[in-house]
């Protein structure tokens, strides 16, 4: 074996490398490839759920941030058939909430959004849920508004790992999962969240939201009016570009 | 009337009229647009039913049965189908309705609402009755594309009839892709 070549996998043809106990997700983001996701943030665990990164791996699919990198590793993620697997998962996901984003203060800087800009999403496909769950207005900075939670479990993670507050769960089975407060009301104004937690603003869509502080930014000067989710997500972050993405 | 013009129809359901203001966003394009293009069924014309027509623009979701038999009249007219703006595609603003029962909504309407007089809610057999729900289009009718956003903006509506009446397959740039 080449000494060179140790410890790569290749994307898409491109040769990566990667140190032990990397994910196919840790490698490809330090090396600036982009891989689709919504539940996973680089300082958290890996959770798993939202199933956009899912890759081919040596011909079958596999979760990017969850599966192991090893050596000489055939990952295919830029292909035309994948495209299409996640574009189905946004519409699944955008069914599955109340996503009406001509209403939502997120609009613009939501990563659930971005993706379905990026996948070339033109409508949700199936017949929506609409379900009915309910916002939490307790908190006096605060917002959950549960209609949109595509439960991610950033906001859970965060809380457990980084802040140490445990303030947020993921509850019940099946299509009745939702997201839960731990405090003794299960509102979020008797929890111990504070609005400078990570896990206050980690939220990658419009389910947890600071109050007061909607639409301040003019159309065009948004995150994803600047940036494709895929600059914003990768390792070499750089926000400097000043014109839309595709001008 | 024999012609070789494309005859597009164009309706709103449950929506707010703001899809055919941006379709009037093309501006002087329009002119050249109506050297190619006669209007059928539309708010924009006088005419009261659709006729067999090779293009329909639908703009709003289902709120109520007349919106229903509009929906099944065009889509049974149109070769092809355009579910037009956010509330077309999945309910829209108006879908926020879906949280409550219609019931509830009616009541705080025409009976509990500040500043109502004379309380009754509207129960005259010319009304069209409300679903139970909004809808999207594709719920009820096949939808042939969807144009998304909240409005789409008038170069989005000069982009798909352009596609559609040059014979190409209608795809939308990511600068005209929005949602909201």
């Amino acid at each position: 074996m080449n000494q060179l070549l140790e410890n790569t996998l290749t994307i898409d043809g491109q040769v990566v490398p990667f140190s032990a106990g990397q994910t196919i997700m840790d490698a490809a983001l330090a090396a600036g490839i982009y891989i689709p996701h919504l539940c996973h943030k680089p300082e958290l665990k890996p959770h798993g759920s939202c199933k956009l990164c899912t890759v081919d791996v040596d011909g079958r699919s596999m979760s990017a941030c969850t599966f192991p990198a090893s050596q000489g590793m055939q990952v295919a993620n830029n292909t035309p058939a994948l495209t299409e697997v996640r574009k189905t998962l946004v519409q699944m996901l955008f069914v599955e909430g109340n996503h009406l984003c001509p209403t939502c203060d997120k609009t613009g800087d939501c990563t659930l959004q971005a993706l379905g800009y990026h996948l070339g999403m033109l409508d949700g496909h199936f017949p929506p849920f609409y379900p009915r769950r309910e916002v939490d207005a307790s908190h006096p900075d605060l917002i959950l508004d549960r209609d949109r939670c595509i439960m991610c479990g950033l906001c859970v993670r965060a809380s457990q790992q980084i802040d140490g507050k445990n303030v947020f769960a993921l509850s019940g089975r099946g299509a009745q999962n939702h997201v839960i407060v731990n405090s003794p009301s299960g509102k979020l104004g008797d929890s111990d969240l504070n609005k400078d937690d990570l896990a206050a603003h980690i939220c990658p869509v419009g389910a947890i939201l600071p109050k007061n502080h909607g639409h301040e930014v003019p159309i065009g000067r948004r995150t994803f009016d600047l940036h494709t989710v895929a600059e914003s997500d990768i390792a070499t972050f750089n926000l400097h570009k000043t014109e839309h993405h595709d001008d | 009337m024999m012609t070789n013009k494309v005859r597009v129809a164009t309706t709103s359901l449950a929506g707010c009229f703001g899809c055919h203001m941006s379709f009037l966003d093309m501006d002087e394009r329009l002119v050249g647009l109506l050297e190619h293009v006669e209007f059928d069924r539309s708010p924009l014309t006088d005419i009261k039913h659709c006729q067999p027509c090779d293009i329909g623009l639908v703009e709003g979701g289902l709120c109520n049965a007349e919106n229903v038999h509009v929906l099944r009249e065009f889509r049974n007219n149109c070769k092809i189908l355009i579910a037009v703006g956010a509330c077309a595609i999945n309910g829209g603003v108006p879908a926020m309705r879906n949280h409550y029962e219609v019931q509830e909504c009616l009541q705080e309407a025409y009976l509990n609402g500040v500043g109502v007089d004379n309380p009754m809610i509207p129960s005259d057999p010319e009304l069209p009755l409300l679903l139970s729900k909004v809808h999207p289009l594709h719920e009820v009718v096949r939808v042939d594309y969807y144009l998304p956003g909240c409005p789409p903006s008038g170069d989005a509506f000069y982009a798909i009839l352009s596609d559609l009446l040059a014979g190409r397959e209608p795809s939308l740039s990511k600068t005209m892709l929005h949602y909201d």
